[in-house]
């Protein structure tokens, strides 16, 4: 039984002085995201990410649809004790030190005293927050140790699902791997994860299934290895030893045939002339190396 | 994970209450933190100055001008704090997007909304209190011993500080969906205007236009009558209010704030925040 499930979610903005103008953040979106698992949500800047997120925290309201979480719908607001939120570029209470932030939302999940401050405690260590910063006001922290103050806050009430808003932004090389390892242990720990990025690499590692979304629609969706199979019947021989422009003569359009510093990229099109390349190939000295089926990147989809 | 602190079992979702009161204290800290109270120097200053000069002056004369001078200030100083903090409640944190993680907790919207109203009444309170015991500290000092005026000039207080209530209420409500400079200039509008409600009423019957007439009534009506706590100067004179005109203000307050609250909920539930 899916965990999230969205339904024809549309999402009208009013500009203007008047108002009377509406653009269309997003156009009917309808996903389902099964528990235990990292869920992509890919877009580009402005595709309506954000805009999804902030519709299931009931921040802003739908103008069409519908949307449940954990079975309950997104206007049942105690639904949301069982569930933990990082907004994009997030800020907090900038008075407030770190341990005295985490405390306060713990106390608003109801945490008793000893739960929390050992809870507090525990969640600065896994999000590698230098504990000399634990009693300094967040108005001293910058973006990285918010974000990670924030990852934070997000687990106080250890949620069932956590819904993550660019979670890398502003991390460093090592922060963001940190990062990545402790979404993956969320996983492994039994929750959902619903991950919104742009980042392509730290999606294609990370999660189980993604959602691409462009214009405020999915464009696609399912898990990595069906979108990355999607579409390609391609298969591609790496060679060396060849002249490029004379096998480029050879095949003609049976391949698409390019220099590499490695050697030369030969993409065939249709999985039965494969044969005939790879003759073609040793007819003129080239020197077979590798041959595989062209797996599309994640960046292809997206594009 | 085995050192995994047990959580799931003791998450509960808190009461309403419990909620708003969080929510009040968080926002007291604030003002505290932000150096809401440091305005309590400048007034201590003002008395200290005030009480020094008026040494200079004839018997009797003194006190009247010390509650006068510590009174005023404390309305004036409270209405500046409930006006810019005020409007800044709900506004700042839409602009900081502070509220993003915290309204996607186990927390209603209105609850969040009377949280910070009560944060900032605290913090006005606490304003008042020691506001009040300096002027009564002041009034004891002029004398050079006890000051039955020490004790006899806190039900005005009082009533200052229901005042101020209202005008938080009024600075939230227009922070809901308004800039704080707009909402600034509104309260403070509605704090001038209220001030002369009688004088409205009056105006509502003896206009001769029929469109005026109505304005005015429709603005004695809707506007809050701060006339029921205008009593610096009949305090100044060494008279308290009496105990009905302090109830029918308590009720008032109440009712008002309730009004007042209930309409910025109302708009603040329905708020995108984009």
């Amino acid at each position: 039984m899916p965990v999230i499930e969205i339904n024809n979610l549309t999402k009208d903005y009013e500009v203007g002085f008047w108002r009377k103008q509406k653009v269309r953040a997003l156009d009917g979106l309808s996903l389902t995201v099964q528990p235990h698992q990292i869920f992509g949500f890919l877009g580009a800047n402005g595709a309506g990410k954000t805009t999804t997120l902030k519709l299931l925290m009931r921040l802003i309201f739908p103008t069409a649809g519908s949307a449940r979480i954990l079975d309950r719908d997104i206007s049942d607001v105690s639904m949301h004790a069982r569930i933990g939120y990082l907004p994009e570029s997030p800020y907090f209470y900038d008075y407030l030190t770190a341990r005295e932030f985490l405390n306060y939302c713990g106390e608003l999940f109801g945490l008793d005293t000893s739960v929390r401050n050992a809870r507090t405690e525990e969640l600065l260590t896994r999000v590698n927050l230098d504990q000399k910063s634990w009693d300094r006001q967040l108005r001293k922290f910058s973006k990285g140790m918010l974000q990670r103050v924030g990852l934070a806050q997000a687990l106080v009430n250890d949620p069932e699902i956590v819904f993550l808003d660019e979670p890398m932004s502003g991390l460093d090389p090592v922060g963001r791997r940190e990062v990545r390892d402790l979404i993956a242990a969320l996983r492994d720990e039994g929750k959902t994860v619903f991950m919104c990025s742009h980042i392509l690499s730290d999606i294609e590692v990370l999660c189980d299934s993604v959602a691409i979304l462009k214009g405020g629609r999915v464009a696609r969706s399912g898990s990595l290895e069906e979108l990355r199979a999607q579409e390609t019947n391609a298969i591609e021989i790496i060679a060396t030893g060849a002249d490029s422009s004379a096998l480029k003569q050879v095949l003609s359009a049976k391949a698409e045939v390019t220099s590499t510093p490695s050697g030369i990229r030969i993409e065939v099109a249709d999985e039965k002339d494969v044969d005939s390349v790879i003759a073609a190939l040793r007819k003129i000295g080239g020197k077979l190396v590798s041959v595989q089926p062209v797996r599309q990147s994640l960046e292809d989809l997206f594009v | 994970m085995s050192n995994h602190t047990s959580v799931a079992t003791s998450t509960s979702i808190i009461g309403s209450s419990t909620c708003v009161l969080l929510i009040a204290r968080n926002a007291f800290r604030e003002a505290v933190r932000d150096r809401v109270l440091y305005n309590l120097v400048l007034f201590v200053l003002l008395l200290t100055a005030g009480a020094i000069f008026l040494g200079e002056l004839s018997a009797g004369q003194e006190t009247k001008i010390i509650i006068d001078l510590g009174l005023s200030a404390m309305l004036l100083f409270g209405v500046f704090i409930a006006i810019f903090v005020g409007v800044g409640l709900v506004y700042k944190e839409i602009e900081r997007r502070t509220l993003y993680a915290i309204l996607a907790k186990p927390i209603g919207r209105g609850q969040f909304l009377l949280g910070k109203y009560l944060g900032l009444c605290l913090t006005l309170l606490v304003n008042v209190i020691i506001m009040g015991a300096g002027v009564s500290l002041a009034l004891i000092y002029i004398r050079r011993g006890w000051d039955p005026l020490a004790i006899k000039i806190w039900p005005a207080i009082m009533l200052i500080y229901f005042e101020l209530m209202i005008i938080t209420g009024v600075a939230l409500l227009f922070s809901t969906f308004s800039s704080p400079a707009l909402s600034a200039l509104l309260t403070f509008f509605v704090f001038v205007i209220g001030h002369f409600s009688a004088d409205l009423k009056s105006l509502s019957s003896t206009s001769n236009q029929v469109a005026a007439r109505l304005v005015f009534r429709a603005l004695y009506y809707l506007l809050p009558n701060l006339t029921t706590y205008s009593v610096i100067t009949p305090a100044a004179h060494g008279s308290s209010p009496d105990m009905q005109s302090i109830i029918l203000a308590v009720a008032y307050t109440i009712v008002y704030s309730i009004v007042l609250l209930a309409v910025a909920t109302l708009i603040f539930s329905r708020r995108n925040f984009k």
